[in-house]
């Protein structure tokens, strides 16, 4: 099951020395052909192609792509809008990176079909600060794919009109959150907005709006070119395409690979990352970034798609993969994680806000030896109160994935922690005294 | 309507509104923070949670915001569900974490909607064991305190100073647990109505400073209903008192009127009635004397004299009917000028004899198209600006309800109106606050607006005179305007006397008018100069210059000049003239001013606070102000000085008017544009299960021992003769009748939050309907009776300027200028005139100009405005040694000190 | 003084939104190109181009971690503290630059090169632990390479 066999359409021309592929480079193995397809279809026929390939939104949260445009009035006036969500922020996560730095190209392809598919006049690429190289390549290929006609006025003699626009934010983990990202965009202050009004009805300046994630996006051509049969064909599960899963932490080859989709996460860390570092034992995972649940041994067979992952009460998030061995403290660990997230609150709802920084001080006072019986079911009854639903946006429920199950899998460090008043893995850390 | 299920029991409530909003309109003590009645849901605190079911199988639910879910029919719905209950007692225990629990210290205690919440949801035992966040507070100026510890993060203090007050000084700061409200530098709170912070934020992070200064717990004040005295828009508000002096105004919420907030004029100007200056003791000649002495005295002078009264459009209609009792009605003579006279009985004309309606507060609110004509709003009737600002978002709205996006959902339907506006035309003399969301601006000469309201008036029903020579781009604008006001379903056109022009008042009708003919939903807006300007216009009563004749022609010889200062009215030399030739001059007032330096009688008045009465505002409507306090020392009413001088002189007619009610059916009987001003309140008599409506709540303290410094046994409490209301804690404590609301309070709810309980919907009419009695009604088919003549083009003059008004919030109005807060908010006289004639007179900002108007000189630097047409040059009304009459007119240009 | 520069930049972006506010954060980011950060007359000029009020503007620069209100050193170093950094050892690498420049997070050093900031996750976690040090991004970061990256930073 190694490479050749496999089909990995995103990611099979990626330049050896990870420069980005040039325009030249990207039309001499195909690229832009799925777009010379699509300005011969109606959108209507874009939309259902991509909703019976089965995509579901690699962006984390495995929504129906096809289905989210179906929800954009077609006939309203101008502008609407499409929106790449790059704005990677995700802790464990740096699977986005791979195609803005090295085929932006197969990006904007992606963006034309989908503006295209709901008739966007105007689309964005909302990038992360941090991405520099992937800043500037992305800009030059706008550049080169306004010079080739692929944007513009008239694209391709189609008509089809679209002005393409790359913003790099300023910071702020909310920015990866659709709403809050349109805030950003209109110059605003990072927070979520409700739903309903969802962004396909009031979205980027009040207008709809399609937000979608980079890899799904990249998905996009080799879906026109061929077909939805062929795509759902790629997963070895209910959920099509292919997946760019990654592995971080104490692994012997950490990295990002395409795969079909639903690979087992045993597979992923054995075969792909190597195994674990001499000397240490796997001890859980996040599948797919910060805010989702720890996986453990028992889940080593589940196989990696949207679908099973939810099954054993966890989400495939991002795909990427963070590791927990045996000998890092996972009271850190999650102490860690809720720092994050507490400083990356907005601000705006009450339990986000407050319950976040309090979460983080009880774990920093159980890993600093200062915790106290109590202070666990303070942390249980947060991992409700914070469920999703009762705050304003998914970011706390989202924070309190990794703690819930962390409590479940691991509660035994925790008392231990407070028993023994504080750390004692070997690895102990002294504890970070940041902002 | 819809059924909703609460707890499993059915209502009948209606669709489309918000659950919380629904639950607390049906009784339920449900808690909140962000939500706001006036501004709608942003689900920002969470507090508001509840159980909503798919079906009646389903037991477990799902937690919702009740502020962001909008009511279905046979929807289901818990509030008492465990697990909500839960949540919404934990929200209270984050909101703790960082609370400073500084109740004893803070001047929301007692009267803090956390305070309550925290009590609703039953959280009682602090978990959070860590240390607090701390923020450093700002210097907000003389009207607002910022103690930012306290901020629980609802928004709603930013919510109302930007998105509703079109603030732009104060905004939200940072982000996560570190979120700060407040201004990006310390300085000033620019926005005129910053004092509703101190009611819309939920805790004590803004709390009126002036009450600061002399704090008292707001249980521990005695209060009343009262009526704003500082424009004519009539603002309801609460007074309080402790000690024997005014303590703090806050809104009384109306329906119609003024809703939840009011100006900060209004808030912050009460401080007039505690100043050290007050007179508070009968002068005889320059001498203090005794009550029994100064009646003596005048029975003696009346006998004697021949009497004029000259009355005031700053006091009650009683006080003004008495003494026009008193002296006669052909020697009683309005205080005002002949100008404001004149344009006074031509707002009364056409609102009452033309076919538009005169629209409430509320109703300009829901107006989808707004033509403002020669009113710089922000400055002379400031909540009419406010009402303004939420009409431009009448029309986008339409688009956010066909989007299927609730109303009230407020962030949703910001995000999807943007930067659209409804129509709003403002043709000003300069600019003006509202030209931000102005769709057109036009700014000229009083009579050039007036030729833009004729033209404007002509392109919508051709009977009216066009303008003749008209230059084209106006003409354009005048199309643009025209076109906007036919396409709307509730056009509203708005002016006033405030730039003191006739023909700015008859185009406005003009416009008005037209617009009547074929949409009967048009409203007419005229503002006063003063709290009761109308009201003195609607009893017969000669003009001041009528006055100054009498005495002149020695018709008369003595004075009786009530609470007027006549040099507000009437030119420095001629009121000089007309004081110094009478051989009495009798005054009535509670604050000095320069016509009661010249008198040689004073009689010390009650305030509004002291006082019982009742105030015709722009719109027509009559309401009542009552005593908050009994008056120290022998001050009283000026109506009851009057009755008893009447008596003392043994006018028979006069003595039958015992009290308020007596003297207030006599007006009702005696003047026909007044009649029915006696049915605005329940009559003195009036009680509840035997009890009269007291003034003070049942948790006032102190009563037995804050005069023992002065009396160690407890006094009698005062007995009101004149309304229902007692000066004491004892009485019925249920909902009060709407036009006595001495204060807001319902059982967990301490904070002005409980008005919830005594509305009918929430945000909709108190229960028992809005007070005050509409007295002026439009005969909406009667055929307009154009104002035909258009006035000339304005030419300017060389070496001359056409001088007009500008008016201030904080200065131009008489009384509210004496309080300590507001003087300080008070500009320095100055002069606006437009870039190019700073030019070519080669003054730059600051530099002194002097010209002569109204036969007097002035000098005074200058204000280069770039909105001020050339040739006009505007002073500020009423600033201390400016005018207050006369304008406008020509001045000319003496010389320029460049220096 | 906004420059002549900045002002074309500011309208560059200006061009591309539906009305100038909407630019806040592109102008901010402008500014804080050609000036290192936004002090309050920088923030004050901002506004008054883009015609809204110092207070709405810096309610949006306070908001988001990378506009920095308040001066910072001529290279700016982010120290990656996400979990697969903290994972791999990031504390030591923190330690390790707290030591060679002598300041802590939130801190200049006194020559003016450097400024000292935590940074959640730089998207490269397979290379954890991380830094960026300017535009450029350091992987795979052992303590002892450190002094002689800072050493390329004058």
């Amino acid at each position: 099951m190694n490479g050749s066999t496999m089909e990995k359409p995103l990611t099979q021309h990626l330049r050896e020395d990870g420069k980005p592929l040039s325009l030249k480079e990207y039309e001499q193995i195909g690229g832009y052909q799925a777009l010379k397809k699509v300005m011969k279809m109606t959108p209507q026929e874009v939309q259902k192609l991509v909703k019976d390939s089965n995509l579901k939104g690699r962006g984390g949260a495995g929504f129906s792509t096809g289905l989210k445009w179906s929800f954009v009035p077609m006939n309203v006036p101008s502008p609407k809008y499409l929106i790449a969500n790059a704005d990677e922020m995700e802790p464990g996560t740096f699977k986005d990176r791979i195609f803005l730095e090295q085929t932006p190209h197969q990006l904007i392809e992606g963006m034309i079909i989908a503006s295209f598919a709901i008739q966007a006049s105007e689309s964005f690429v909302f990038l992360r600060w941090a991405y520099k190289t992937a800043a500037a390549e992305i800009l030059k290929a706008i550049h080169e794919a306004h010079q080739a006609g692929y944007l513009g006025k008239n694209i391709l003699s189609s008509g089809y009109n679209l002005e393409m626009h790359l913003h790099t934010g300023v910071g702020r983990y909310m920015c990866g959150e659709e709403t809050a990202l349109l805030n950003s965009l209109e110059g605003k202050r990072a927070n979520p907005r409700a739903k309903p009004p969802f962004p396909q009805v009031s979205g980027l300046f009040g207008r709809p709006t399609i937000v979608n994630n980079v890899e799904t996006l990249c998905c996009l051509p080799h879906i026109v070119n061929n077909g939805a049969d062929w795509f759902k064909k790629l997963s070895l599960t209910q959920d099509a395409g292919t997946k760019i899963y990654g592995v971080s932490g104490k692994v012997k080859k950490p990295g990002a690979w395409e795969l079909p989709m639903g690979v087992t996460l045993r597979e992923l860390i054995e075969e792909h990352a190597g195994g674990m570092q001499d000397g240490l034992k796997f001890r859980g995972a996040l599948p797919g970034g910060a805010s989702t649940d720890f996986l453990v041994e028992e889940h080593l067979d589940v196989k990696m798609d949207f679908t099973s992952v939810a099954a054993v009460g966890s989400r495939l998030g991002t795909g990427t993969v963070v590791i927990l061995d045996d000998k890092t403290c996972p009271v850190g660990f999650v102490k860690n994680l809720e720092h994050f997230f507490a400083q990356e609150s907005c601000g705006y709802c009450t339990p986000c806000r407050e319950g976040l920084p309090w979460v983080e001080k009880i774990l920093q006072s159980i890993e600093s030896g200062d915790g106290r019986a109590e202070d666990i079911k303070l942390l249980d009854s947060h991992t409700h109160l914070l469920g999703p639903g009762n705050t304003f946006c998914a970011l706390a429920p989202g924070a309190m994935e990794p703690l819930q199950s962390a409590l479940k899998y691991f509660r035994d460090d925790f008392e231990q922690h407070v028993r023994e008043k504080g750390c004692n893995y070997s690895s102990k850390r002294k504890l970070q005294t940041t902002r | 309507m819809a059924t909703l299920y609460i707890d499993n029991q059915p209502y009948e409530v209606t669709s489309g509104n918000n659950l919380l909003e629904t639950c607390l309109t049906l009784g339920f003590d449900l808690p909140y923070f962000c939500w706001h009645p006036a501004m709608g849901s942003v689900g920002a605190c969470r507090q508001c949670a509840i159980k909503v079911y798919k079906d009646e199988n389903d037991k477990k639910g799902k937690l919702v915001m009740s502020c962001m879910e909008p009511v279905t029919n046979n929807q289901r719905i818990s509030i008492t569900d465990a697990e909500a209950k839960e949540f919404r007692e934990e929200i209270i225990g984050w909101l703790m974490t960082n609370h400073p629990h500084d109740c004893a210290v803070c001047d929301e205690g007692g009267s803090c909607h956390l305070q309550d919440m925290t009590v609703m949801t039953g959280h009682s035992y602090r978990k959070f064991r860590y240390k607090k966040r701390t923020h450093i507070n700002q210097n907000l100026g003389p009207f607002i305190n910022h103690e930012m510890n306290r901020c629980i993060q609802c928004y709603r203090c930013v919510r109302f100073y930007n998105d509703y007050a079109g603030g732009k000084d104060f905004d939200v700061f940072a982000s996560r647990n570190n979120v700060y409200f407040g201004r990006h530098e310390d300085g000033v709170l620019e926005n005129e109505f910053s004092g509703n912070l101190s009611e819309v934020c939920p805790t004590g992070v803004f709390t009126d400073k002036t009450l600061k200064q002399h704090y008292t717990r707001k249980w521990d004040l005695t209060m009343a209903p009262s009526v704003c005295q500082h424009c004519s828009l009539g603002c309801n508000t609460i007074a309080g008192e402790r000690y024997g002096s005014l303590r703090m105004i806050a809104n009384r919420y109306h329906g119609e009127v003024n809703g939840y907030f009011i100006c900060d004029r209004g808030r912050f100007g009460y401080e007039f009635v505690n100043a050290p200056d007050r007179v508070r003791q009968p002068v005889l000649n320059g001498k203090t004397v005794g009550r029994d002495e100064i009646m003596e005295e005048i029975k003696k002078r009346l006998k004697e004299s021949k009497v004029i009264g000259i009355g005031s459009p700053r006091a009650s209609i009683q006080s003004n009917f008495a003494l026009k009792a008193l002296v006669g009605k052909n020697n009683f003579y309005h205080g005002v000028s002949e100008n404001e006279h004149d344009m006074a009985e031509l707002a009364i004309q056409i609102l009452k004899e033309g076919p538009a309606r005169t629209p409430s507060l509320k109703e300009v609110e829901s107006a989808d198209a707004i033509f403002i004509m020669g009113e710089d709003l922000t400055n002379s009737s400031p909540m009419l600006a406010l009402a303004v600002r939420q009409a431009v978002r009448v029309k986008p709205m339409k688009e956010v309800i066909q989007a299927n996006i609730p109303d009230w959902h407020d962030y949703a339907a910001r995000e999807f109106v943007q930067e659209k506006k409804g129509p709003l035309y403002s043709a000003t003399i300069h600019g003006t606050k509202l030209d931000d969301i102005a769709a057109q601006t036009h700014y000229a000469a009083p009579d050039e607006i007036a030729r833009l309201g004729f033209a404007v008036a002509h392109r919508i029903d051709s009977s009216v005179p066009d303008v003749e020579n008209y230059p084209d781009e106006l003409k354009k604008l005048a199309d643009t305007i025209a076109e906007g006001l036919k396409k709307a379903e509730r056009p509203v056109v708005i002016s006033g006397l405030s730039s003191e022009s006739e023909s700015v008042m008859k185009a406005a009708a003009n416009v008005a008018w037209a617009l009547n003919k074929s949409n009967k939903n048009t409203g007419l807006v005229l503002t006063m100069l003063e709290c009761n300007s109308l009201g003195l216009a609607m009893m017969g009563g000669g003009k001041l210059d009528g006055a100054f004749n009498a005495i002149l022609h020695s018709h008369a010889d003595t004075a009786i000049i009530m609470e007027n200062d006549l040099y507000r009215h009437g030119s420095t030399a001629t009121v000089d003239k007309f004081l110094k030739m009478c051989r009495q001059i009798i005054v009535l007032d509670h604050t000095p001013n320069p016509t009661m330096s010249k008198a040689h009688v004073i009689i010390p008045a009650g305030t509004f606070a002291e006082s019982d009465g009742t105030l015709v505002n722009n719109e027509g409507r009559a309401q009542r102000f009552f005593q908050v306090y009994e008056a120290t020392d022998v001050i009283q009413e000026s109506w009851r000085w009057l009755l008893n001088m009447g008596v003392n002189a043994g006018n028979e007619r006069m003595s039958h008017w015992k009290n308020f009610e007596d003297i207030t059916k006599a007006i009702s009987d005696e003047e026909p544009m007044l009649k029915g001003v006696e049915t605005i309140t329940p009559p003195a008599t009036y009680r509840v299960a035997g009890q009269r409506i007291p003034r003070e709540p049942h948790r006032y303290s102190g009563r037995t021992a804050m005069n023992a410094h002065l009396n160690v046994s407890e006094p009698k409490p005062p007995e009101d003769p004149d309304s229902s209301l007692s000066y004491t804690m004892e009485g019925y404590r249920g909902l009060a009748p709407s036009s006595m609301i001495p204060y807001f309070w319902s059982p967990g709810w301490n904070s002005v939050q409980s008005v919830n309980k005594y509305q009918q919907e929430v945000a909709g009419h108190l229960r028992g309907g809005d007070p005050g009695l509409r007295l002026i009604e439009a005969n909406k088919n009667t055929e307009p009776n154009y104002f035909m003549s258009v006035p000339e083009f304005f030419q300017p003059i060389a070496g001359h300027f056409w001088v007009v008004w500008t008016h201030h919030i904080y200065g131009s109005d008489e009384l509210s200028n004496k309080s300590a807060s507001v003087s300080q908010r008070v500009p320095k006289p100055y002069v606006m005139i437009n870039p190019k004639d700073a030019e070519e007179l080669k003054l730059t900002e600051g530099q002194l100009l002097s010209f002569e108007v109204l036969k007097d000189v002035y000098e005074l630097p200058v204000r280069i405005n770039n909105t001020i047409p050339a040739g006009l040059a505007a002073m500020p009304y009423a600033l201390e040694g400016m005018p207050a009459t006369g304008l406008p007119e020509w001045g000319i240009i003496k010389s320029v000190d460049r220096k | 003084m906004l420059s002549k520069e900045e002002i074309k930049e500011i309208d560059e972006a200006i061009s591309m939104v539906p009305y100038k506010k909407a630019a806040s954060i592109e102008a901010l980011k402008i500014v804080q190109h050609h000036r290192k950060w936004v002090s309050d007359e920088s923030l004050k000029e901002v506004a008054g181009y883009l015609e809204i009020s110092a207070d709405e503007l810096d309610s949006v620069a306070t908001f988001y971690n990378l506009i920095f209100r308040q001066p910072v050193g001529k290279h700016i170093i982010l120290v990656c503290d996400s979990i697969s950094c903290w994972v791999m050892g990031h504390e030591k690498i923190k330690e390790k630059l707290s030591e060679l420049l002598n300041i802590d997070y939130g801190q200049t050093t006194a020559d003016g090169r450097f400024t000292l900031l935590p940074n959640p996750c730089l998207g490269t976690c397979d290379c954890a632990p991380a830094i960026m040090v300017g535009n450029d991004l350091y992987r795979n970061l052992k303590t002892d390479e450190l002094e002689k990256i800072l050493s390329k930073y004058n």
